[in-house]
């Protein structure tokens, strides 16, 4: 296994353990879309715990930086990517963390599809927007 | 207790999210070009999340509280509705186009960007366009 794989391993053993960390002492699911949403209502959760995550959360890069970054793609493209991560995360009732992680690590059905369905439809998405590209150039 | 665990928990969270390169939106898109240059680094990054998580996740199903005694009710496991996978799809597109996701859009914030502002005031704008949208919040 290269550095690179191993370095992805650990990453993901580390979301693996904050999730685990909000479950077994704050008894919540560590869905990134659901938490973000009820923080901007302005419903915290009891003890701010919801605000404390989230400061916890982006802390690590606001002190060592994000390292390289290349947005690949323009500003009106982003504004419509969030948009729709925005409300199909909420529609759907998870994204990436909640649906991805969590809801895989606790064997969830209902996870599983919206994985596969999110998965598939982004891969379908990347491919047809390379296409859609390679058309306009030539 | 709660805050500064949390706190914990999302220190946790976000330097997984860093180590793994997560918030790179090139890298991602690459992990999602299957018929390109693959890069299948980022299903590692889930499989190491989700067998972390899985104890934790087993103890609380069976205990149905958290360590600290917590009456503790995990999301229904089985119930498929409409809404769960048309959401899904949404997502799916809104994340294929960018390559970012909620979390790693978060950590792009603190780079100051214009992109990572664009994109995390789009997604937020997402969530109160479901919110006031007739039955919006009965869906939820």
């Amino acid at each position: 296994m290269t550095a690179d794989l191993w370095q992805s391993l650990l990453g993901g053993m580390l979301i693996g353990a904050g999730a685990a960390v909000l479950l077994l002492l704050n008894g919540r699911i560590a869905g990134i879309s659901g938490i973000l949403d009820s923080t901007v209502r302005g419903a915290f959760g009891a003890q701010a715990w919801r605000l404390a995550f989230l400061a916890g959360l982006v802390l690590p890069a606001a002190i060592f930086g994000l390292g390289s970054i290349d947005f690949a793609r323009g500003i009106s493209i982003l504004a419509v990517s969030g948009l729709l991560v925005g409300v199909g995360t909420r529609l759907g009732s998870g994204c990436t963390s909640g649906h991805g992680v969590c809801g895989l690590a606790n064997l969830s059905v209902r996870s599983l599809l919206a994985t596969v369905t999110f998965m598939a439809v982004a891969m379908a998405t990347v491919v047809l927007v390379r296409l859609g590209a390679s058309l306009w150039r030539s | 207790m709660a805050f500064l665990t949390a706190l914990f928990a999302g220190i946790l969270f976000g330097s997984g999210l860093l180590v793994s390169r997560m918030c790179d939106p090139q890298r991602v898109l690459a992990f999602l070009d299957v018929t390109g240059h693959w890069n299948p680094a980022l299903a590692f990054t889930m499989a190491g999340a989700i067998l972390v998580a899985a104890p934790a996740f087993l103890y609380v199903r069976k205990h149905h509280a958290d360590l600290l005694g917590a009456a503790t009710v995990l999301p229904d496991r089985f119930k498929i509705t409409g809404p769960l996978v048309v959401g899904s799809a949404i997502f799916g597109i809104g994340w294929g186009l960018s390559g970012i996701c909620p979390g790693p859009g978060l950590l792009l914030l603190t780079g100051g960007s214009k992109q990572s502002m664009v994109f995390v005031g789009a997604m937020v704008a997402g969530f109160l366009v479901l919110r006031f949208l007739p039955g919006g919040r009965a869906r939820r």
